[in-house]
C-alpha cells in the first residue's frame, strides 16, 4: 500500500504548492489578504504532507517494504537499523525527498517570522517560495518518483553502497541540504522586491540572518563532507575538485561575496544591482549543483544516476535566471547607486576587491568543472582538467582574500587616512614580515607556504589589534580585563561574530596549508612481526583475523604503532566484503592529533595471512581543518543573535 | 565609475584570464581509449586512459609493490604498470581509469587508477556482453 499512499501524499502537496503560490501572486497584486492567508495555509498542509511522505518512507524503509523500488534498491536484510534511516536519503530519490521537506521548512519558517513585518513582499516570497517547492515536489513525482512499486516484490533488496554506511551520512546531506535550500529564502526575497518595486534596503536588512544561516549549514556540509572524504574514501585527502565539490563550492564562494556586500549596501547605499545579482547568482548555482550532480552529465564520485532529471534541472534553472533578469531589466532605473565609492582606500574598496576575487574564484571552480564539456563541445577532444589546474588559479585569488580579511575589518570607510592605515596595520604588517622572515630562515617550506602562513598571522594580528583596543577602552570605563572582552563580544555581537568566524578560517587555512606541505605517506609489505618506519613512528603488523557481521564479512589488520617510549596505539584497519559488493572495499583506521594524524589503509594481504600490504600516512594539522569548523559554529552562532546594543 | 576602478577591473580580468589559460595548458589531461593511445601515441602527455582491465593480464609483486596490468577496449591493449595496490573495485573484467603518461618503452605509467563500477548494483551477467558495455559506457560519460 505505501507506494499508492506515498504517491497520493505527494501529487495532493504538488497540487497544494501550486495552488499556494497562485493565490498567494493574486492575493498580492490585488490587496486581498484573505487570499494571502489561504497561501498561507497551503504553505502549512504542503511543509505537512512532505513531512508524512517522508516518514512513509522511514516507516517503509524500517519495515524491509521492498514493494517500493527505492527500498529494495537501497537495502537488504542484513542493513543495520540506523543505516535504514540514512538509507533513505541515501540516492536520488529519497535525497529530493529529503530536500523538499526542508525547502517545505524554510517555507514554513518564513511564514511564521515574516507573515506580519514583511507586508507588501510577503505574498510574493510566499509565491516564489511555494514555486520552488512545487518544482520540487514535480520531480519527485515525474522524473524521480521515489514511490514506484516493485513487483514481483523480491526476498531480499539488493543493500546500500557500503561507503555511506558511515555516520557523516547524518549530518553531511542534512547540513548540505539546510544550506542549499536555505539560499531559497534570500532568492525569494529579492524576486519579491522585484516584482513589488521595493528594491530598497529593507529586503536585504531582512535576509541577512537567513543568508548567514544557510551560508553556515552549506560552510559545515562542506566541511563534513571532507571530513567523510577523509575518514571513509581511504585516500588520506580530504578536497579532490571532484565536480560535486565544486557543485557545492560555487554557491558557497558566491554567499560568501553576499555576506560582505550587503554591509556595503547597509552603509553606502551601494552596490544594489550587485547584491540581487548576487543572490540570483547563488540560487542559480545551487540548482545547478543539483544538476550537475543528479543529471550525470560529468561523472564524479558520488554524482547519483542519470535520467530525464537533468531536463528538468536545466529547464528550471532557465526559467530561474530569465525570470530574474527580466525583472532586474524591468527594474532597472530604480537600482542605481545612492552612494559613491571616494577611494580606493578604504573598507568599501576592500569588500568590492573581496567579492571581485570570489566571483572570480567561482567562474574558475566553474570554468573547470565544465571544460571537459566544453571541449568536447568546441574542438572534439575529451580533455579534463584537475587539482593542479584548480590549485593553482585559485591558490592566489584564496591568498588575497586572506589578506583582505585582515585589512577589510580595520580600514576606514569612505576614506582611510594615512594616520589610520598605521594606527591600524603596522603592527600587524610586522608581524607578518617577521614571521615571514622567520618561516625563510627556518626553511619552513616553501615561498608559498611561507606567505600563506605569514599571511594568516598578519590576520589574527588585525583581529587581536582590534579586540585589545576595545576592551581597552571598555577598561578605561572601569570594566575589568575579561567582563570587558565578554561584554564586547556580546553587545557588538554582529562585528565579532564575523571576527570569529574569519578566526575559524585562519584555522582552516593553516591546516590545509599545513596538511598540503607536511604530510607524508610510503606503502610497504610487512610480514607478521615486522615493522615499518615513517617520520619517527614506527608501525608494526602484529595479525590479521576474519570475522562476521551483520551485513558483511571483514578481515582486519592489527598493528601496533610507536613513537618514542611511550606505549603503543593499536590500530584496525579492515577490508569489508559486502555480498551485494564484487570486490572488498577498505575500511580506514587512524589515530587523530593536534599536529599528526596517523592513517591506516589495508592493501593486499596473502592468503595464508602472514604478510600484508599497507597504506601509511602520517598526515599533519589535518585536525586543524575540522576545529576550524568548530570556531566556525562558535562565530556564526554569535553573529546572529539578536543585537543587544541599542541602533547606532 | 571612476577610470582607475575600470583599469583596475580591466587589470584584474586579465590576471584571471592569464592564470586560468596557464592552468589549463599545464594541466589538461586527455581522455583516450587504448585504441586512441596506440594509433597516436605521445611520450610525457598526461592521459587518462579508460577501458577494461584484460582477463589475465593482472600481476601484482608485493614485495616490490608492482602492479601490472592490461587495459584493453575489445580493438586494443595497453600494458600499465604502477606502483603499489590497486584500489577498491579494481579487478579483472571490470572498468578503470588510468591516469599517467605513455612512456615510449612500449607500456604506460600509472600515477592514479581510478576503479569504476556501474552506479547501480546489477547482478553480473557473466554469459553476456552487456556489463562490459555498459561500464564502457560510463567510462566514456567518466570522461566528458
Amino acid at each position: 500500500m505505501i507506494p499508492e499512499i506515498g504517491t497520493g501524499v505527494l501529487l495532493v502537496a504538488l497540487t497544494l504548492a501550486v495552488y499556494g503560490a497562485l493565490v498567494a501572486a493574486v492575493g498580492g497584486r490585488r490587496g486581498r489578504p484573505a487570499l494571502v492567508q489561504s497561501a498561507q495555509h497551503a504553505a502549512l498542509g504542503v511543509f505537512v504532507l512532505l513531512t508524512a511522505a517522508f516518514l512513509l518512507l522511514i516507516y517503509a524503509f524500517l519495515t524491509f517494504d521492498f514493494s517500493v523500488r527505492y527500498v529494495a534498491n537501497n537495502t537488504n536484510l542484513g542493513t543495520p537499523f540506523y543505516y535504514r534511516i540514512t538509507a533513505v536519503w541515501g540516492a536520488l530519490e529519497g535525497s529530493l525527498v529529503l530536500w523538499a521537506w526542508m525547502l517545505g521548512l524554510y517555507t514554513l519558517l518564513v511564514v511564521v517570522r515574516h507573515r506580519t513585518t514583511a507586508r507588501e513582499l510577503y505574498p510574493w516570497v510566499l509565491t516564489v517560495m511555494l514555486g520552488v517547492l512545487a518544482f520540487f515536489v514535480l520531480v519527485m513525482t515525474v522524473p524521480a518518483p521515489v514511490f514506484t512499486r516493485l513487483a514481483p516484490v523480491p526476498a531480499d533488496g539488493r543493500g546500500l553502497n557500503p561507503l555511506l554506511e558511515d555516520s557523516g551520512m547524518i549530518t553531511h546531506p542534512v547540513a548540505l541540504y539546510l544550506g542549499f535550500t536555505g539560499f531559497t529564502v534570500p532568492f525569494a526575497f529579492a524576486v519579491a522586491a522585484l516584482v513589488a518595486g521595493r528594491v530598497g534596503d529593507f529586503w536585504i536588512t531582512t535576509t541577512r540572518r537567513w543568508t548567514i544561516v544557510a551560508w553556515y549549514f552549506l560552510s559545515l556540509g562542506l566541511l563534513i563532507g571532507g571530513w567523510w572524504s577523509y575518514h571513509v574514501l581511504g585516500w588520506g585527502g580530504y578536497w579532490a575538485w571532484d565536480p560535486v565539490e565544486n557543485a557545492a563550492f560555487m554557491p558557497w564562494l558566491t554567499a560568501t561575496a553576499l555576506l560582505h556586500s550587503v554591509m556595503v549596501q547597509e552603509r553606502r547605499r551601494m552596490l544594489r544591482l550587485w547584491n540581487l545579482a548576487l543572490v540570483v547568482l547563488t540560487f542559480a548555482l545551487t540548482l545547478f549543483g543539483t544538476f550537475l550532480t543528479r543529471s550525470g552529465v560529468i561523472a564524479s564520485v558520488h554524482a547519483f544516476t542519470q535520467g530525464t532529471i537533468g531536463v528538468f534541472f536545466l529547464a528550471f534553472l532557465a526559467v530561474v535566471v530569465l525570470v530574474a533578469l527580466g525583472l532586474i531589466a524591468w527594474r532597472w532605473d530604480s537600482l542605481g547607486a545612492q552612494g559613491e565609492l571616494d577611494s580606493v582606500i578604504s573598507r568599501e574598496s576592500a569588500f568590492l576587491l573581496n567579492n571581485v576575487m570570489l566571483v572570480a574564484a567561482t567562474f574558475t571552480v566553474f570554468f573547470g568543472t565544465v571544460f571537459p564539456l566544453l571541449s568536447e563541445a568546441v574542438r572534439g577532444v575529451k580533455v579534463s582538467v584537475g587539482a593542479p589546474f584548480f590549485n593553482q588559479v585559485n591558490v592566489p585569488l584564496f591568498l588575497s582574500l586572506i589578506f583582505l580579511m585582515g585589512v577589510g575589518p580595520l580600514i576606514a570607510w569612505r576614506r582611510a587616512s594615512l594616520a589610520n592605515l598605521k594606527r591600524n596595520f603596522l603592527g600587524p604588517v610586522l608581524v607578518g614580515v617577521v614571521a615571514a622572515a622567520l618561516f625563510r630562515l627556518l626553511g619552513v617550506g616553501s615561498v608559498l607556504v611561507a606567505v600563506a602562513l605569514a599571511l594568516t598571522l598578519f590576520v589574527a594580528a588585525c583581529i587581536a589589534v582590534d579586540l585589545f583596543r576595545a576592551t581597552r577602552a571598555r577598561r578605561a570605563m572601569g570594566e575589568r580585563t575579561l567582563p570587558a572582552l565578554g561584554g564586547l563580544l556580546l553587545r557588538h555581537n554582529r562585528r565579532y561574530g564575523g571576527f570569529v568566524v574569519h578566526f575559524a578560517v585562519l584555522v582552516v587555512a593553516v591546516g590545509v596549508t599545513g596538511s598540503q606541505t607536511w604530510s607524508v605517506h610510503t606503502e610497504t609489505t610487512l610480514k607478521r612481526g615486522e615493522q615499518a618506519e615513517l617520520a619517527g613512528y614506527h608501525i608494526r603488523f602484529d595479525g590479521l583475523h576474519e570475522s562476521q557481521e551483520s551485513n558483511h564479512s571483514k578481515v582486519t589488520g592489527t598493528f601496533t604503532v610507536v613513537n618514542g617510549k611511550a606505549a603503543g596505539t593499536v590500530l584496525q584497519p579492515a577490508k569489508k566484503r559486502y555480498p551485494q559488493e564484487q570486490s572488498p572495499i577498505a575500511y580506514v583506521d587512524y589515530r587523530l592529533g593536534f599536529i599528526d594524524d596517523i592513517y591506516l589503509v589495508l592493501g593486499d594481504f596473502a592468503p595464508d595471512h602472514t604478510s600484508v600490504t599497507v597504506k601509511i600516512q602520517v598526515n599533519r594539522m589535518v585536525s586543524w581543518i575540522w576545529l576550524g569548523g568548530v570556531v566556525l559554529t562558535l562565530g556564526t552562532v554569535l553573529s546572529v543573535l539578536p543585537e543587544r546594543r541599542k541602533a547606532a | 565609475m571612476k577610470p582607475k576602478f575600470l583599469v583596475g577591473g580591466a587589470v584584474i580580468a586579465l590576471a584571471l584570464g592569464y592564470m586560468i589559460w596557464a592552468g589549463v595548458t599545464q594541466s589538461a589531461v586527455y581522455f583516450v581509449t587504448p585504441s586512441e593511445l596506440t594509433a597516436a601515441p605521445v611520450a610525457g602527455k598526461a592521459y587518462r586512459l579508460g577501458g577494461l582491465v584484460e582477463r589475465g593480464s593482472l600481476k601484482w609483486d608485493p614485495g616490490t609493490l608492482d602492479l601490472t596490468f592490461a587495459v584493453s577496449d575489445g580493438k586494443a591493449t595497453v600494458p600499465v604498470r604502477h606502483k603499489g595496490t590497486a584500489p577498491d573495485l579494481f579487478g579483472e573484467g571490470r572498468g578503470a581509469v588510468v591516469e599517467g603518461q605513455w612512456t615510449g618503452e612500449g607500456y604506460f605509467k600509472a600515477t592514479l587508477i581510478l576503479a569504476k563500477h556501474s552506479e547501480e548494483y546489477e547482478a553480473p551477467h557473466p554469459t553476456t556482453d552487456a556489463p562490459s558495455r555498459r561500464i564502457l559506457e560510463t567510462l566514456e560519460t567518466g570522461a566528458r
